[in-house]
């Protein structure tokens, strides 16, 4: 008999969390922001989902002149596009809650939350009104540390344009610390990742030729197809090597132009 | 009146000497033993449970089926408890998990129907008629509810059905963690391990979902349902398989038997029990 018996009740405890694996990945360019995720959704050994999103776009109406230019657009430039990963309940909740804020705060401009305009400006013109980059940093961490003793279990990211039209990328630990970055990966994959981002992104431990490492080669912006190739580059490979990654690859990109998603197959096993 | 006898109380110490608690392995006090004030009383485990639940999306609607038994532990206690509920009129909620959680879900279920009944008929045109959707997003929440405040009902649930309006079939999970998700075939427990490898190969995305037709999704679930009797213990024989089509709606049967079962491979196995070598 076990010397516990008797003496005291036996403890079980709820674990209320799970892993629900996958990767997410944003990049900032000069003039454009991407952020990227798998589309599995596993927990163990088991592949709950090949289809899942953990990337929103939350965005101001998209209006009828902005479909004609593009028909696949999906937001438009004032959008933020928010992405969790780690365990998706609390990854969903935390997405809902910031998208109740979002709609709020910009209601309390004074605009018009059907056609997400101001109803009226300075010059008598309808402008967008939507809420900054940095003030939606801001306010995650405020959603993320407001539960600091029982926290949401999930690496956020967010990417967008800042207030000059350059891209940027905000990533938080589960309890709301926060950085703006060039570029970050979080969940499963990052270990297998971020390395290769460093170097390729931030140009680390990359030296000029015939300098004898001594001196260090210049950070410059990547263009739009260097960055998405390194985003495909990134997802086949850690699909090779992490259980938990596969199946599909979503990509939202951001520009002056607004938020268009592109769709690729990645390996199912 | 306490049957316990430690709660009887007795003489003091100061009479007959310190009380031996290594006898019968007796608590060292009564509060301890003593029932409620110490235990918590969420659901920490389950305790009368249902296994599986398996679906799986086709052409113009879902197939649905899980058995209709309740274990307590190994025992097979309850033989006729149905584990699938119809909800408003296009949807068919499938429970795995604790029972009494399960019951408890259906009277909150049960009152989501009334209180839409009230507001909502023929007369206004069953605008606000619930859907699949309404109603799994309405437990999703409720189930991240429970388990944020570490008192979790301890169930899996797949909610399956078709949009009135839309006629679009619809099919997702939530378990007691909150953690949900969409896929043209979902299965919880045991089902997940086994039924899913088989379903997924009639269809592993919502396009080659959109080309089932009943039949073979209903010969999918069955053969699921055989291979979950042959292989999980805490599975029975008798089962109920609902069908819920746009053209045709709900089609329940709560008395199914799994058929064409082969034992033949029994006797070769070898290694267990009473046999010869």
């Amino acid at each position: 008999m076990s010397p516990q018996h008797g003496s005291q009740p036996i403890q079980h405890q709820f674990n209320p969390y799970s892993d629900n694996g996958g990767t997410l990945l944003g990049i900032a360019g000069e003039d454009f922001a991407i952020l990227a995720s798998d589309t599995r959704q596993s927990v163990d050994y088991s592949i709950n989902t090949r289809l899942s999103h953990k990337i929103k776009v939350i965005s101001p109406p998209v209006t009828k002149e902005m479909k004609l230019e593009s028909t696949d657009i999906v937001g438009t430039k004032n959008s933020v596009l928010f992405g969790t990963n780690g365990f998706s309940a609390d990854g969903d909740a935390l997405t809902k809650a910031f998208e109740e804020n979002w709609k709020w705060y910009v209601h309390d401009q004074n605009s018009n939350v059907e056609t997400g305009f101001e109803f009226l400006n300075e010059n008598n013109e309808e402008k967008e009104s939507f809420m900054s980059m940095q003030s939606a940093a801001r306010n995650v961490q405020h959603l993320l540390y407001g539960k600091r003793f029982f926290p949401y279990y999930v690496h956020t990211i967010l990417a967008g344009l800042d207030e000059e039209g350059k891209g940027c990328v905000y990533s938080f630990d589960p309890v709301g610390s926060y950085e703006r970055e060039q570029c970050r990966v979080g969940g499963a994959g990052a270990s297998l990742i971020m390395p290769f981002l460093d170097n390729q992104v931030n140009f680390k431990n990359q030296y000029i030729p015939g300098t004898n490492s001594t001196e260090r080669r210049k950070i410059e912006y990547l263009s739009l197809d260097e960055c998405l190739k390194l985003v495909k580059d990134a997802f086949t490979s850690v699909t090779e090597r992490h259980i938990t990654v596969g199946d599909g690859l979503e990509i939202f990109i951001i520009d002056k132009n607004g938020v268009r998603s592109e769709y690729h197959a990645l390996k199912k096993d | 009146m306490n049957h316990d006898p430690y709660s009887w109380g007795r003489p003091s110490d100061a009479m007959y000497g310190q009380y031996n608690n290594a006898i019968a392995n007796a608590p060292n006090t009564l509060e301890h033993h003593s029932s409620g004030s110490n235990f918590n009383e969420n659901t920490t485990r389950p305790i009368v449970t249902g296994t599986s639940v398996i679906a799986i999306k086709y052409k113009t609607g879902v197939v649905i089926a899980a058995d209709n038994l309740a274990s307590y532990g190994s025992l097979l206690r309850f033989q006729g408890i149905e584990r699938l509920h119809k909800v408003g009129k296009t949807t068919v909620v499938g429970i795995s998990g604790d029972v009494s959680d399960m019951q408890h879900l259906l009277t909150i279920l049960d009152q989501l129907e009334m209180e839409n009944n009230y507001d909502n008929d023929e007369y206004s045109d069953n605008v606000d008629e619930l859907q699949p959707s309404y109603i799994f997003e309405y437990l999703a929440n409720l189930m991240y509810h429970r388990r944020s405040k570490m008192n979790p009902l301890w169930n899996a649930l797949i909610v399956s059905g078709v949009d009135s309006k839309t006629g679009k079939p619809f099919l997702e999970y939530v378990n007691l963690l909150g953690v949900k998700y969409a896929s043209p075939s979902i299965a919880t427990g045991f089902g997940s391990h086994l039924a899913i490898p088989l379903l997924r190969k009639l269809a592993d995305s919502e396009e080659e979902a959109a080309e089932l037709t009943l039949e073979q999704a209903k010969k999918g679930i069955k053969d699921s349902m055989k291979v979950l009797f042959y292989r999980d213990t805490r599975s029975s024989k008798n089962y109920s398989l609902a069908v819920i089509d746009k053209d045709t709606g709900i089609a329940y049967d709560n008395n199914v038997d799994v058929e064409d079962m082969s034992w033949k491979f029994a006797k070769d196995i070898t290694g267990y029990g009473t046999q010869r070598v």
